[in-house]
């Protein structure tokens, strides 16, 4: 008798409570099974897949020769890929289209939201402003393919835009194979599809705002330009950083979808960026250098992280909030 | 004390509604002008037209009786059914399963997804992978399986899993019941709401998805709507740009047509689902 209860307050060993763990949990431990499962296959397998960026990499033949693993490491220790896409002559021309974009995109498609959800914050009639909310959302969820097919027949030299701007002065011509008109209705398509969604997330911050601080500043006598810098103004500046930093750290990264489907021949000069440059290379026609632009995408993952980085680093210093 | 607003204020919401107004029109007239042109019998395309230029049906019979159009409606409707069924228990377990506090390998999991959501293979190493290793190549399994699991969305409904008194899961456990009972007679029916979310953020994504199809799908017989359409409203006119038009003879109207029949379901759900969608959405962002 004495000696069981002595063994009983001794810790059990690590084998017997992993198997009280699991008969405990045991439904649970077959619900994780699914998930695991598809974690390991499915998105972590890829990751393993990675190291063909620092191969020079052949596709299975009949020998059993050359996939990911088997395939001969790259020149300059396993850095080939990369230094031959700092040596080609598209290098600069890729870096340079897809900051530009990025930066446009910083400039104008990051504040719309913003300004957008501060002027839908002073409508007060509650039944207009569930009707604006409604229909500035509606094109978040249209399909890409539909959009840019709109876009396309839009700005065709019969299109109804194309109307419009001739309207204002412009030429009329097809303005999809225009270099020059590409970047603005890239981005400005961008603003459309996104000013009303965007905007969620700063309408929530706005309504998280004390609405004492404003029966006070009124009582204070502060206007509502006051009121806007002073209190609406650094409600949301913890949101507004946080998102900015986010964009920033996205710098290279300019969506495939939408560039695969609007850019042509006539402006793939301008509209080339990485993320679409990797795709050609890989899947345009004649091309299936897989190992070449997985390195391409490695580099821009690499830049994205420096410049999220420092981009946090400085928010912190100056407003004191920041991602991590 | 009555709030007088100034004659600044009054300028400023004058022109503060006919922004919204102005917004409105943007947001909503693209849609309806390509309503209107898809019913025109001959659409004039440069014009701002409220009404359809003469008004027809026979737009809609030509492209609801090509082949392209059906089989792909068919295989979207398969893959946003089954997809999202697919997408809804996997992601009601990954959820549930962090919620379970005395669970030894929550942390391990919790670890395994967040870091997902940093890092990933990117699309070419996971073409390989899928194509050279998996052998998902022409498999419609590649519309249903990769990106089961949304972190995002699988945090939104944590959150509100978390949200639901334990209380109630006690007295299940009290009468014997395990946790798969918990989850199935409390956690699920408590969560209506965030599941009708989850339906119709993954709902939508499968039908407006076609990237994944145009990888491994290609040249065979699985194609989706967005696939067809692409390669009837995209790729034919690029071409036919190039080549003074001998590819793309399809009249605008059709074209038109073509756009509303891939987007009408949306368009009906819409405002029904919108509500939830921004639910969801805030839900998501208050956890950050």
């Amino acid at each position: 008798m004495n000696e069981q209860s002595i063994t009983l307050k001794k810790k059990p060993n690590l084998g017997r409570r992993i198997g009280d763990e699991i008969k405990r949990n045991f439904v649970l431990y077959l619900m994780a099974i699914p998930v695991i499962v598809y974690f390991v296959v499915f998105v972590y397998l890829p990751m393993y897949g990675l190291i063909i960026a620092f191969k020079d990499y052949r596709p299975f033949n009949r020998m059993g020769q050359g996939g990911i693993w088997g395939s001969p490491w790259a020149d300059y220790y396993g850095f080939g890929n990369f230094v031959k896409f700092f040596q080609s002559p598209l290098f600069w021309s890729v870096i340079k289209n897809t900051i530009y974009i990025s930066l446009l995109g910083t400039c104008f498609s990051f504040p719309a939201p913003i300004i957008f959800a501060l002027m839908l914050n002073e409508i007060k009639n509650l039944k207009y402003k569930k009707i604006i909310q409604t229909i500035t959302y509606l094109p978040h969820f249209i399909s890409m393919v539909v959009i840019c097919s709109m876009i396309i027949r839009f700005f065709q030299t019969e299109g109804i835009l194309t109307k419009l701007i001739t309207l204002l002065g412009g030429e009329k011509q097809n303005y999809m194979i225009n270099e020059d008109a590409y970047r603005p209705i890239f981005v400005g398509s961008g603003i459309w599809q996104g000013v009303g969604w965007g905007s969620i997330i700063y309408i929530s911050a706005l309504s998280s705002i004390d609405q004492e601080l404003y029966e006070a500043a009124v009582i204070d006598g502060a206007g509502k330009w006051k009121q806007l810098v002073h209190i609406t103004i650094p409600g949301i500046l913890s949101t507004i950083v946080i998102l900015l930093i986010m964009n920033i750290g996205s710098i290279l990264s300019v969506g495939y979808e939408k560039t695969i489907l609007l850019q042509n021949d006539k402006t793939a000069s301008v509209a080339r960026v990485i993320s679409s440059y990797t795709y050609d290379l890989s899947f345009g026609e004649g091309n299936s250098d897989f190992a070449y632009s997985s390195a391409i995408g490695i580099f821009q993952s690499v830049v994205n992280i420096i410049f999220l980085t420092i981009a946090n680093t400085i928010s912190k210093k100056v407003t004191d909030s920041g991602l991590f | 004390m009555v709030y007088k607003p100034s004659i600044g204020e009054k300028v400023f919401n004058l022109f503060n509604i006919l922004f919204m107004a102005l917004m409105i029109f943007i947001c909503f007239y693209p849609f309806w002008y390509c309503v209107t042109c898809s019913l025109s019998k001959q659409a004039d395309t440069a014009s701002l037209m409220l009404l359809p230029n003469g008004f027809t049906l026979a737009t809609y019979k030509d492209v609801l009786a090509r082949e392209a159009i059906q089989k792909g409606y068919l295989v979207t409707i398969f893959v946003v059914v089954v997809g999202t069924i697919i997408n809804l228990i996997m992601t009601t377990i990954a959820a549930f399963l962090l919620t379970r506090k005395n669970f030894a390998i929550r942390g391990f999991l919790t670890w395994m997804m967040l870091f997902t959501m940093y890092f990933g293979g990117g699309m070419i190493p996971t073409y390989i992978v899928y194509t050279q290793i998996l052998g998902l190549e022409g498999s419609i399994l590649v519309l249903l399986i990769p990106g089961c699991i949304s972190v995002y969305n699988m945090i939104v409904m944590r959150t509100n899993f978390n949200g639901i008194p334990t209380s109630l899961e006690e007295s299940v456990k009290v009468d014997g019941g395990n946790d798969m009972h918990v989850l199935w007679h409390i956690i699920i029916p408590l969560s209506k709401a965030v599941i009708s979310v989850m339906v119709l953020f993954y709902g939508v994504g499968h039908w407006n998805s076609w990237f994944n199809a145009s990888l491994y799908l290609q040249g065979t017989e699985i194609q989706p709507l967005q696939l067809r359409l692409r390669e009837i409203l995209i790729l034919g006119q690029t071409a036919a740009e190039g080549d003074a038009g001998d590819v793309s003879t399809m009249a605008e109207n059709i074209k038109y047509a073509t756009i509303i029949v891939a987007t009408l379901p949306i368009l009906l759900v819409y405002p029904v689902i919108q509500k939830y969608f921004v639910k969801g959405v805030m839900i998501g962002a208050v956890k950050g």
